[in-house]
């Protein structure tokens, strides 16, 4: 029985993030909850994960016997069943009625399938007895952990916004009895507990304070215990990291159990387990304590909401702890970035590079035949090695190469042989690029890759582009005049431009809000714009015209980013969902769903096949386009994040956000490698060099900072065996790798790019106050 | 203090009696207190979760302003009717006023005339937005361009100059903008490395190209032609990245003052003066340090017995008056309770003021130094001594003629001590004016002061009126300073760089060829040349030494250097 159900199992996992390829926008939700299963896709991903979950095994089981608490967070379809489950699960727990809560157990799994997923967490516990059979189970649970991490922290956040029902339900998971006055004692007792033991235990252990504080007072909060509540927070709300801060000011303003209600940040609190890494030492301490002392309240509390990930080895120390806490859910489960990604890039199309023999000779004197050499050198270099971290090329379907593109990729050959080689001693150069007269309406500037346009996304929900060259820009004839036109002759393309359209800047006129994102099609023909309004708009750069409106996001739409490769571009927004798009269709592909609060930012990935987003709930996430799950999830940052950046080889990942600070982050492995401190204000803008060594930075604090990204990566000793523990110790190295750091007057930099030739251009509206 | 700003947070509720004035104002009669209470927490906790909204707007917006269009925005989110036409002038538009035991807060609301409307001048058409590229670095360094910020801020410059010690690389004093409970042990390792640090050694070594800059520069500032000079003066008002180049153009224009006084080559001291005034319109640089140099400078410039050669004809009057308006605005700037840079020029102003042999000329310098000071310098320290003033003026005008030059001193001392104390007599005394009893108050001068007083108040009177008539279009004239004579004018006060064009034929030099001390110089050249420190100490004016004694000391040592390097522009 238990292998029949799995299967299905999977689908519900793979329904949550898959959205079939067409389906109106209306139904949206529904379809995250029972779209069909996509077996050709499920299948594909399969070994991989297998592997990979297996190997796994042993942490996972470890974790599951020790943290044994039932997930209360189910999400499916028969949540409430399994919610009075669950209750009288504990009610028999809390009588020490064991053999019982075996049989029920036993019995409920058997009985109803989806409830299995309550053995995530307490099926190592009853391992022992069952044998293969649960051995083979458990296999499966993580394996189906590991190939949809989201599984318990998805759905229901969706829910929650969708389905009211679902509110009370998650609700009543606080209408416990208990004495409220008791609750002061309990924290304080645990606080003297934790102040008292040794040093190494004692950082650990204080990561509890929060997500018990935050339940806590939730709870007073809604059994009406207003008062208590009140004094609970003055007393407590001191103790808290700096870095929760914000956190706390939402909460101190909720002081009525129906505010509760229409508060999906503080309702996903709840729906989400807040993930704790403890090292197991630690955990026993802990545990010892409040059997002890048999306190329950507490113990409830961390059963029901909080996850415990526990690992062996050496407690870590704060300085760790407090790199990677600061996120709206706590950490992240290790197993969640166990998931295989294919970082590589993929081979690039072999193009015949014509050598005209004027370029050469004017551009080199050493001789034509040397020069031809190399640059098939390069070429070859590049297209024969298959990089083993590469997707198939044709995981994700790309647009096949038109011949516009071909000559835009020789272009790119011949300019990237003019690169300049940058390093610590060969810092760029950097061109600022002033909007004077913005009245502060400056809201998102983007340049094409080549560097010869530039658009800027305006707070009075235009959206302007501008040329960078002296040439201008000119829009395509109309319909009656092209009609006119010889279209055989040699310059048609020269002639159904509109010579009397001639001009340095064009205005885009179509949306009703402010333009929070703008995006260049990687072929410069189109300009992606999305904005307050919930649209995402596609405009054609030939004629100045708006071609589609997306409309999908009911809310504002943050931000915005074509894929390397054209056709697909991915946007993210208030409604907490980060969607895929093609832009032959009106309707998003995918829907990647499991951020807890906006999607800030969104960026794909160099080889297309993942995109990253930043959310305010101070987490990152990398999607797979193919199949819609969440394969990484970093946390870290300790403010909302506003800009992300792959390196140019797709191994790496920085983000910057509100809190001034850069988090280098390793793909492959899933780990934090290094942290840029030295901003002031909100990093809005991020960018490696072409060749990836330095990472330029350009932030609110009106300054483009140069780090030694080079150095940060290679510092890092990043095997299999650091993965393992999901953390490794970070340098306080930040003022070894900031090679440079620039002033502008009063200019906060919005926007970074560095040209095909290692020239970097920065962007921003002059504050003129 | 985190601590205490989350405390009043959590505190923050919307009185009660706000919630019963609005339930009135829409007819909801009593409203019983608990409702109220249940009222305010409701609405109190609504406002806030609008203002998170809010500010995720402002972010995305990429401001630090919270703006209404963002609370516009996060009330659509919550699908609420935003707020239509809120916009006010004012911070708050409420009126309060209170009377017959009732309070109340009300809108103000003006009559608005419609033909003030409609004939009021349409406001000026926003600019477009546009773009401009420069370079914010070349090769990993920051060029010194206006529109880079100073390379030196004027921050540093002064810890540079006033706590050498503490002065770091930029970048590096800084720290992580996160500071956890757990990092206050790093962070203190990270401070103790600071102070380990040694005193950088300054280098006052400039490049080839700042060399040349300052050839030219200089070159400009004292050359023939007007518009380069109005050029290098405008990049010496203007240029941010002066810093390094500050010691030696401060010590050109202290040993310039220095050899023209004796010289007497009023253009020159023109010149040099105006260089004063660019540097300190320089929004970049710390002048602090060079105060010692630049102020003695400028104080011979207004009290020197002699500064041209022919003091009956040339105007130096208006080289006296232009750097006592300098002196006046560093003692603006500069002046601090440590330096007390005012208090002491006043002294010294008036220790020469009260002397009884001291000439005409540097009576004049006197008196317009302090005039220039304000007007409370102007009522304690001149009006009190103008009936001696008078009775001195009287005894040149009225007596037998001794000199010519003495005349025309006591002419201009005459016509200064009018212009400058009738304005504030104007102020000060109350009406009516009676020629007597001026002439018994202030004596010889009296009866002149009276008239003027009564010219000045009628002056105030008419601009008050046209003050109140047009609120809209208030253009108040900048004060100017035209000489009549020469034909330099200067500008006044504004630190905003203005560049003064002067037709080259009515310069000074170029109408008199030749000069007794200048052998014979073609009318392009002009020497500027180093002397040995005492030579000319017996023609500087004495005030100067207060000043050289107390910043010897301070003095940097490279300037000494300098002078070798001055005596190598000689031509």
């Amino acid at each position: 029985i238990i292998r029949q159900k799995n299967p299905k199992k999977k689908t519900y996992y793979a329904a949550h993030v898959m959205t079939p390829l067409l389906s109106a926008p209306g139904e949206k939700m529904a379809a995250v909850q029972d779209a069909p299963m996509e077996l050709d896709s499920e299948k594909e991903t399969k070994p991989e994960i297998l592997s990979d979950g297996t190997s796994n095994l042993s942490g996972n089981t470890a974790s599951g016997t020790l943290s044994s608490p039932p997930l209360t967070a189910g999400g499916a379809p028969k949540q409430e069943d399994q919610q009075t489950l669950i209750a009288v699960l504990q009610f028999l727990r809390r009588n020490k009625l064991t053999e019982s809560v075996d049989i029920l157990r036993r019995e409920a799994c058997l009985e109803d399938q989806e409830d299995s997923q309550t053995l995530d967490g307490s099926g190592g516990g009853k391992g022992d007895g069952d044998g293969g059979d649960a051995n083979s189970l458990l296999s499966r649970v993580s394996i189906a952990s590991a190939a949809a991490p989201q599984s318990t922290l998805t759905p229901i956040p969706v829910k929650s916004e969708y389905d009211q029902p679902d509110v009370s339900v998650v609700l009543s998971a606080y209408s416990q009895q208990g004495d409220p006055s008791l609750y002061q004692v309990y924290y304080t007792g645990l606080k003297n507990f934790i102040e008292s033991v040794l040093d190494c235990h004692r950082a650990e252990l204080s990561q509890l304070f929060y997500p018990l504080f935050v339940h806590m007072y939730l709870e007073l909060v809604y059994n009406n215990h207003e008062t208590k509540a009140k004094a609970f927070f003055e007393k407590f709300s001191g103790d808290q990291e700096c870095y929760y801060q914000d956190d706390l000011q939402i909460l101190c303003g909720l002081t009525k159990k129906e505010h509760l209600k229409g508060n999906e940040a503080l309702l996903d609190f709840r729906t989400s387990r807040f993930v704790l890494r403890i090292s197991r030492d630690s955990y026993q301490l802990l545990k010892r304590h409040l059997q002890e002392r048999h306190n329950n309240q507490i113990w409830n509390i961390i059963q029901e909401h909080l996850y415990i990930d526990i690992f062996d080895g050496m407690p870590r120390s704060k300085s760790q702890i407090d790199s990677m806490s600061g996120s709206f859910a706590g950490e992240t489960r290790r197993e969640v970035n166990k998931a295989k990604v294919f970082y590589g890039l993929l081979k690039e199309p072999e193009i015949e590079v014509p050598l005209d023999d004027e370029d050469d000779e004017a551009e080199n004197e050493e001789g034509k035949p040397k020069k031809k050499k190399t640059k098939k050198d390069s070429m070859g270099s590049k297209s024969k090695k298959q990089d083993p971290n590469a997707p198939q090329q044709n995981r994700i379907p790309l647009p096949e190469l038109k011949d516009s593109d071909k000559l835009d990729k020789i272009m790119y050959m011949k300019e990237s042989t003019k690169r300049i080689r940058l390093g610590p001693e060969n810092l760029p150069s950097i061109c600022f690029y002033s909007f004077l007269n913005a009245y502060q309406g400056l809201t998102a500037v983007d340049f094409t890759d080549d560097s010869s346009l530039l658009a800027g996304g305006f707070a009075d929900s235009t959206v302007r582009v501008w040329s960078a060259t002296p040439k201008k820009l000119r829009k395509v004839k109309s319909a009656a005049e092209l009609n006119l036109i010889d279209k055989e002759s040699d310059d048609v393309l020269e002639r159904i431009m509109d010579e009397k359209t001639a001009s340095e800047s064009k205005n885009l006129y179509g949306h009703s809000g402010p333009v929070y994102g703008v995006s260049f099609s990687p072929d410069r023909n189109y300009l992606l714009s999305s904005s307050e309004d919930g649209t995402v708009r596609l405009w054609s750069l030939q004629t100045f015209t708006c071609l589609v409106g997306y409309k999908g996001h009911n809310y504002p739409v943050w931000d915005t980013h074509f894929s390397p490769f054209g056709y697909y571009f991915v946007s993210g927004g208030h409604d907490r969902v980060a969607r895929l798009w093609a832009t032959d269709h009106y309707q998003p592909l995918r829907i990647f769903a499991g951020h807890l609060a906006d999607v800030t930012c969104t960026r794909f990935h160099p080889n297309s096949n993942y995109v990253v987003t930043g959310s305010t709930d101070r987490t990152i996430r990398l999607w797979d386009v193919l199949n819609g799950n969440c394969v990484r999830f970093f946390t870290g940052h300790k403010g909302p994040i506003h800009s992300l950046a792959f390196s140019p080889n797709g191994k790496f990942l920085a983000s910057g956000s509100t809190d001034g600070r850069v988090l280098l982050w390793d793909i492959g492995h899933g780990l934090m490698i290094g942290e840029l401190k030295g901003h002031t204000d909100t990093i809005y803008a991020l960018k490696f060099s072409r060749d990836g060594e330095i990472l330029a930075s350009g932030s609110m604090d009106n300054t483009v900072r140069l780090w030694d990204s080079m150095k940060a990566f290679d510092d890092m000793e990043t095997d299999d065996f650091t993965a393992a523990t999901g953390h490794i110790p970070l340098p306080d190295n930040s003022q070894e790798l900031l090679l440079g750091m620039y002033h502008s007057k009063s200019t906060p930099v919005t926007h970074l790019h560095f040209t095909r030739r290692n020239l970097l251009l920065a962007a921003g509206a002059y504050n003129s106050q | 203090m985190a601590e205490e700003r989350r405390q009043k947070l959590c505190s923050v509720i919307l009185p009660t009696e706000s919630m019963k004035a609005i339930a009135e104002s829409v007819g909801v009669g009593s409203l019983q207190e608990e409702s109220c209470l249940a009222l305010s927490e409701e609405v109190s906790y609504r406002i806030k979760e609008i203002a998170q909204d809010a500010l995720k707007f402002m972010h995305h917006g990429k401001r630090r302003k919270l703006t209404t269009g963002d609370i516009d925005h996060a009330l659509k989110l919550k699908n609420v009717e935003p707020l239509y036409g809120f916009q006010s002038q004012e911070f708050i538009p409420f009126r309060f006023a209170s009377g017959g035991g009732r309070e109340l807060h009300f809108y103000e609301e003006k009559e608005v005339d419609l033909s003030d409307i409609i004939n009021t001048p349409l406001p000026r058409v926003p600019l477009d937005v546009s773009l401009k590229a420069h370079w914010l670095s070349i090769d990993g360094v920051q060029p010194a361009i206006p529109e880079n910020p100073p390379p030196v801020p004027k921050e540093q410059q002064k810890t540079d100059s006033t706590e050498p010690l503490k002065a770091v690389k930029p970048g590096q004093e800084e720290e992580g903008s996160i500071q956890t409970k757990g990092q206050g042990a790093s962070s203190a390792e990270v401070k103790g490395k600071e102070k380990m640090r040694m005193k950088p050694r300054s280098t006052h070594e400039l490049s080839v190209e700042q060399q040349l800059y300052y050839k030219e520069i200089t070159e400009a500032c004292v050359g023939s032609c007007e518009a380069k000079r109005a050029e290098a003066l405008q990049s010496i008002a203007t240029d941010p990245g002066l810093y390094q180049m500050l010691p030696r153009f401060s010590t050109f224009i202290s040993e310039g003052v220095r050899v023209n006084v004796v010289q007497n080559n009023l253009a020159l001291l023109i010149y040099l003066m105006r260089m004063v005034k660019a540097l300190m319109d320089n929004p970049t640089l710390y002048l602090e340090k060079y105060l010692h140099e630049l102020i003695p400078a400028v104080v011979t410039c207004i009290v020197s017995k002699q500064l041209c050669l022919r003091p009956d004809v040339d105007n130096h009057w208006a080289l006296r008056d232009f750097a006592a308006r300098l002196m006046a605005q560093s003692c603006k700037t500069f002046s601090t309770t440590t330096n007390n840079i005012q208090s002491r020029i006043t002294k010294t102003f008036t220790k020469a003021l009260l002397d009884d042999k001291t000439q005409w000329t540097t009576r004049y310098g006197c008196i317009a130094g302090l005039a220039e000071l304000g007007h409370d310098v102007i009522k304690t320290l001149i009006i009190p001594r103008l009936s001696v003033e008078g009775a001195r003026i009287k005894a040149v005008m009225d007596g037998p003629v001794v000199s010519n030059i003495d005349k025309i001193g006591a002419d201009h001392v005459q016509s200064l001590l009018l212009k400058h104390c009738a304005c504030v007599v104007a102020k000060t005394r109350p009406l009516p004016d009676m020629v007597d009893q001026y002439k018994a108050d202030y004596g010889y001068l009296g009866t002149m002061l009276c008239s003027h007083v009564v010219k000045a108040r009628a002056q105030a009177a008419f601009q008050a009126q046209t003050v109140n008539r047009t609120t809209l279009t208030i253009t108040q004239p900048r004060p100017t300073l035209s000489m009549s004579q020469s034909g330099l004018s200067a500008s006044s006060g504004s630190r905003t760089p203005n560049i003064i064009k002067v037709p080259s034929s009515l310069t000074l030099m170029s109408t008199r060829p030749g000069t007794p001390t200048q052998p014979s110089p073609p009318a392009t050249k002009y020497i500027v040349m180093a002397t040995s420190a005492g030579a000319a100490s017996t023609q500087q004016v004495r005030v100067l030494n207060e000043f050289v004694s107390l910043y010897l000391s301070r003095l940097p040592r490279h300037l000494y250097h300098f002078r070798a390097c001055l005596t190598s522009d000689r031509r």
